[in-house]
Order: C-alpha cells, then sequence, then structure tokens
C-alpha cells in the first residue's frame, strides 16, 4: 500500500486555494466600499489571509505533486515515509496555528510572513524533512539526474535558506539599519519566489518529458543551460525590486545586469514557439497539456512585463503600482497555478486511468479560467498606469480622488475575480472528488 | 536516460561559493547615505507598524499595499508632518481602520516614519534617467538647488 502522503498534501492545497481566492475576493471589495465592514473585516486583516493562503496553495501542490511523481509515478521507495507523514502533519497543525495568530491579531511579522515570528520554526522543520527525504530518495535511486531533480533539490534548499533569510529583522544587527533591512527583507521575498519558481517549473518540465513521452527534454542541454539561468535569477536578481532604495548602486546595478539575461528566456519561448503549439498531443493527458499550452501564454505576457520594469528607466514608474500587481498575479495564477493544475490532471490521470479529464465542463472552466485572468490582468495593468499618471505627469489631485477615478478598474478587476475563482472550482471540484475518493479509508 | 553531474556540481558550487560572498557583502553593507540607527523608540513604532499590518495598506518606498498612499516621506512633506500624522491615527478615515493609539504609541509611530525619512526620498522626482535605462537616485544628503 503506497503513503496516501501525497494526496493528502494536494487536498490541503486545494483547500489553501479556494480560502484563499474567497478571503481575496472580500480583502478586493474594500477597494469598491471603502467603508464597507471596515471595522468587522479591514483589508488589513484580509490580505495576510489570502496571501498566505493562495502562496501555501503553490507550495504545498508542488509539495504534493513531487511526493507523488517519486513514490507513484517513478515507483521509487521513499527513504522514509514516517517523514513525509510527519511533515504534513506538521504543516497542517502550523497551517491552523497560522489562521488563528490572523484571527486574533498575533501579526507581528511583516508582510507576506505576518504571522508571529515562531511560526516559522516548523516551517522551517517541514522543508528541512523534505529535504531530507528527498535527497535520500533520490540518492539511492538515481544516477544522472534529469534537470527537474536539480530544480527540486534546488527549490528545496534555497526555501530553507530564504524563510530564514527573511526573519533576519529579528536580529538588531539587520533591523536597526532601516535600509538595509528592508532591502534585505525584500531580497528575501524576490528569492522565496524564485525558490517556489523552481519547485513548480521543474514540475513543468517533468511533466512535458511524461506527455511528451521524451525523456531528452529534461536530460538536455539547453534545459541545463536555463536551469542555471534561473539560478542565476534567484540568487542576484531580487534587487528589481528595491531599484528606488537608496542602497549601494553597485547593488541596483548587479541586478540590472541579471535582469537583462532573462531576454534569453523571451527569445526562446519566440523561437520554440511554433515547434511546441504544432505537437499538440490530445489522446494522452488533454487537460494536463491543455494547461500547459496556457502557461506557455501567460510566461510570455508577462515575461515581457518582467523584462520591462526590470529596465530602472521603467521601473521608475511602474514600481508601487497595481502593476506589480498585475506581474505577481500573473505570475502566480497564469503560469504557477495552471502548471499546477497541469500536474493535478496528470495525477488524477494515473490514479483513475479511467477518468475522463476531457469533459465538456472543465473545457469550460478552463476556458472561462484564461478569459477572466486576461481581464482581470489588464485592469490591474491599466489601474496601475493611471496612478502612475497621477504620481509622475499630472501630479495634482488628492490620493483619495485618484483612488475613487480608479474604481472602475477595481469593480472590473473584483468581477473578473469571480470569474476566476468560479472558473476553478468547476475545473478543480471532479479532482478534488477523485482525490477524496482516494483517501477513504 | 541519465546525465553526467559532475559538471553541473561544478558549477552550482561555483555559483554557492560567489552567492556566499555576495550575501557577505549584501548583510554588510548600509544604505548610501549614512543615518542613525533606528533608535529604541522607532525600533517600537516599527512593530506598531507591524501588528498593525499597516503594511498592507501603505507602502514606504513605493513596497506594501496600495490602498493607502505612501508613507516614507509623510513626516516630511509639505502640509504633513507629526501633528498630521498623528491626527490620522485614530481618525478612521476612509477604508483606514480606526485605531486606538495612546499618546505614547503615537510618538513611536512617528519617530518611525521620521527615520525612515532621513533614510531618502520617494517617490524620487529629481531622479535622472539615462539613456543607459538606468536611473540615477537623488539622495538625501545632495542639497538640492530649488
Ligand atoms: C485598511 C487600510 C489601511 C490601514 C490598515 C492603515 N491605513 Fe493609513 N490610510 C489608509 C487610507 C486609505 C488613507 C488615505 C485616506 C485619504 O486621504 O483619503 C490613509 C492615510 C494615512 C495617513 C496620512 C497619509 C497622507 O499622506 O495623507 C497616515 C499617516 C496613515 N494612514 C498611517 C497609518 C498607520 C500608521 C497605520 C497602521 C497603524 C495605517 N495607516 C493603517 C488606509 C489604511
Amino acid at each position: 500500500m503506497k503513503s496516501k502522503a501525497p494526496i493528502y498534501f494536494l487536498l490541503f492545497a486545494m483547500s489553501a486555494l479556494f480560502l484563499g481566492m474567497f478571503f481575496g475576493l472580500t480583502a478586493s471589495f474594500q477597494y469598491l466600499m471603502p467603508e464597507f465592514l471596515k471595522e468587522q473585516i479591514p483589508f488589513s486583516k484580509m490580505r495576510p489571509f489570502h496571501v498566505t493562503s493562495v502562496i501555501s496553495w503553490i507550495v504545498l501542490c508542488a509539495t504534493g505533486s513531487i511526493y507523488f511523481f517519486l513514490t507513484y509515478v517513478e515507483k521509487f521507495k521513499l527513504f522514509s515515509p514516517l517523514l513525509a507523514k510527519i511533515h504534513f502533519i506538521i504543516f497542517l497543525l502550523t497551517g491552523i496555528a497560522i489562521y488563528f495568530s490572523f484571527a486574533f491579531d498575533y501579526t507581528e511579522g511583516r508582510e507576506y510572513f505576518a504571522f508571529t515570528p515562531v511560526l516559522i520554526v516548523p516551517i522551517l522543520i517541514g522543508w528541512v524533512l523534505f529535504g531530507i527525504n528527498y535527497f535520500k530518495t533520490l540518492y539511492k535511486n538515481v544516477k544522472g539526474w534529469p534537470v527537474y531533480y536539480w530544480m527540486w533539490g534546488t527549490g528545496i534548499v534555497f526555501m530553507c535558506y530564504h524563510l530564514l533569510e527573511a526573519h533576519f529583522w529579528l536580529f538588531d544587527f539587520f533591523r536597526l539599519n532601516f535600509i538595509k533591512d528592508f532591502s534585505i527583507q525584500w531580497k528575501s521575498y524576490g528569492s522565496f519566489t524564485g525558490s517556489w519558481n523552481m519547485l513548480v517549473y521543474g514540475i513543468s518540465i517533468y511533466l512535458m518529458s511524461k506527455i511528451k513521452k521524451d525523456s531528452n527534454v529534461a536530460t538536455n542541454k539547453i534545459a541545463f543551460f536555463f536551469y542555471f539561468l534561473g539560478l542565476t535569477n534567484l540568487m542576484f536578481g531580487w534587487a528589481h525590486h528595491t531599484y528606488l532604495l537608496p542602497t549601494q548602486p553597485w547593488i541596483r546595478y548587479v541586478a540590472y545586469a541579471i535582469s537583462m539575461t532573462e531576454w534569453v528566456v523571451l527569445a526562446s519561448i519566440i523561437y520554440n514557439w511554433k515547434r511546441s503549439v504544432l505537437k499538440v498531443e490530445k489522446e494522452n493527458h488533454p487537460m494536463a497539456y491543455r494547461f500547459l499550452l496556457s502557461t506557455d501564454l501567460w510566461i510570455f505576457l508577462n515575461i515581457i512585463l518582467a523584462l520591462l520594469f526590470s529596465i530602472p528607466a521603467i521601473n521608475f514608474f511602474t514600481h508601487g503600482t497595481h502593476i506589480t500587481v498585475a506581474h505577481s498575479m500573473g505570475t502566480t495564477i497564469g503560469i504557477n497555478t495552471t502548471i499546477l493544475f497541469s500536474a493535478l490532471f496528470f495525477i488524477v490521470h494515473q490514479i483513475y486511468p479511467d477518468f475522463k479529464t476531457d469533459r465538456k465542463w472543465i473545457q469550460r472552466g478552463f476556458i472561462s479560467f484564461n478569459i477572466s485572468l486576461f481581464f482581470f490582468w489588464i485592469s490591474l495593468l491599466i489601474a496601475g498606469g493611471k496612478r502612475s499618471y497621477w504620481m509622475y505627469v499630472s501630479k495634482t489631485g488628492l490620493f483619495s480622488e485618484m483612488q475613487d477615478s480608479l474604481v472602475p478598474y477595481y469593480i472590473s478587476f473584483f468581477i473578473f475575480g469571480i470569474g476566476i475563482f468560479i472558473s476553478l472550482l468547476i475545473v478543480a471540484t471532479p479532482i478534488f472528488k477523485a482525490f477524496l475518493q482516494k483517501i477513504k479509508p | 536516460m541519465s546525465t553526467n553531474s559532475r559538471p553541473y556540481i561544478f558549477a552550482i558550487a561555483i555559483l554557492l561559493a560567489i552567492f556566499g560572498f555576495y550575501n557577505y557583502v549584501v548583510y554588510n553593507t548600509d544604505g548610501y547615505v549614512a543615518v542613525e540607527k533606528l533608535s529604541p523608540m522607532a525600533v517600537k513604532g516599527q512593530q506598531l507598524f507591524q501588528n498593525n499590518r499597516c503594511w498592507s495598506c501603505h507602502q514606504l518606498y513605493g513596497l506594501g499595499g496600495y490602498l493607502g498612499p505612501d508613507l516614507t516621506n509623510v513626516y516630511s512633506a509639505e502640509g504633513k508632518g507629526p501633528t498630521y500624522i498623528k491626527a490620522f491615527l485614530n481618525s478612521g478615515v476612509k477604508s483606514m481602520p480606526q485605531f486606538t493609539f495612546s499618546e505614547e504609541e503615537k510618538n513611536e509611530l512617528v519617530e518611525y516614519f521620521k527615520q525612515v525619512d532621513e533614510t531618502g526620498i520617494y517617490p524620487n522626482y529629481d531622479a535622472e534617467i539615462e539613456a543607459t535605462g538606468w536611473v540615477k537616485l537623488k539622495y538625501r544628503n545632495e542639497t538640492s538647488e530649488h
């Protein structure tokens, strides 16, 4: 009997996604009606619930998928199924503790890790357990790793490091130097994102190689080239978040130079475009494949945006506006979530070979998800553009007047947010049910 | 199909060494403009800023939430300043929740904003945008001609 821990992780992840989207809608409602329920559920209360839940979705779904691939698909004997179980229990309990800490205002932490800082300890322990299990299992079973094993290993190690780094502010050595402290805070967030991207992009390459039944995608030199490019950016590219902080200029020069290497990624996407689109394979994993195709599209759109505002002269105008939010929503939803849904469809098909993924409603959900996300993204870009205009060009009018003039875009943001929520519910429900079936005693 | 891992391990080791050195330097580098360390009072103010999640609506240097205005220079901005800040804290304007800070806590928050203000300028209207795409910031210690 195989361990059910991977399935538990996936169910946990999907629950976090739906809760997180619900919190997000509740929070964004305050953009439309600032005074509505603001004493009971102020924006500042809902935002941490939203952010932590949706980040947990990405990280937990990636974790569950990796455990699943190792044990169910590759059929490796896990170094310790017990550790995996403990890992799950620690994360579950910590998740509950985090919700309590938000609900009762124990929020001494900072943006993205608002919970009371001791809770980072069990989170770190969970990652270390995952790391032990991962490396021990692979070390025994595989010689000459394909690129995705490197990526997952890298993701786990850097995740531990940057979770720690995000809490350096607890030490006076950092905290008392405001600029240093603040830039390290944002350094850690950038690299934290880079770490989960290692996990998720690794999954996309894994899926590609399995769906196309072509292991070369994961072993060729180009795949490794992009892995190293990603790793370099994870390590040194973070400072484009802090171009406008009065840090030492060399920190920003390095970031500018490193960030520009990502143009290579754009070039390769365009170069490979025709090839990848032509090779649609419908018989095998149709939904998993479709989600990966939409990933391609979202990578394309978001990388153009990211490359542009990694240029300081453009960043100067987009920084501090919803254009940044468009970028983070575009990448976490458009890229990470589509890859993870592809993984979920792949997984459910592995568990139940008869599970028909290509149902009419799932297809409809998939299409309305992409359309909603597109308009959601555009609304944010326009809102950001208008705020930037207010900040740097017109420079007139009160903050509140500027906010009021953006309400139409916040409304469309909110409506298409509901669209994303419902679409993903439609797509995910059958999978969720199938997983529940699987863990029934 | 398997790959030869040796060159990759070697490349990762080199990157890690550079990363270690780079981190060491970054962790030991202060901001461009020399300023006082945060005072104990300002640290308390910062903690209040965190405990009450002011960051979820407000930004410092453009980083944070976008429901409220940026507060980097609220201490020194024309027509704003300590009294203005204090007036906002317990007022519950617009979407801002109505806080119940004591006088002492208000002073701590103001002290924090004062020290943040000394570190730099945001939005940096006098920055120079160069043809290379680079932006030359204007720092607090540079005397302005206006
Ligand atoms: C739910 C969102 C929210 C939270 C949380 C919040 N604020 Fe505000 N704050 C606002 C909004 C919106 C305004 C602008 C009101 C207006 O001018 O219309 C504002 C205005 C201000 C101003 C005046 C800024 C200016 O330039 O005019 C200060 C100072 C301020 N807030 C401080 C704080 C502090 C300190 C905290 C935390 C203790 C905090 N705020 C928490 C939303 C929030």
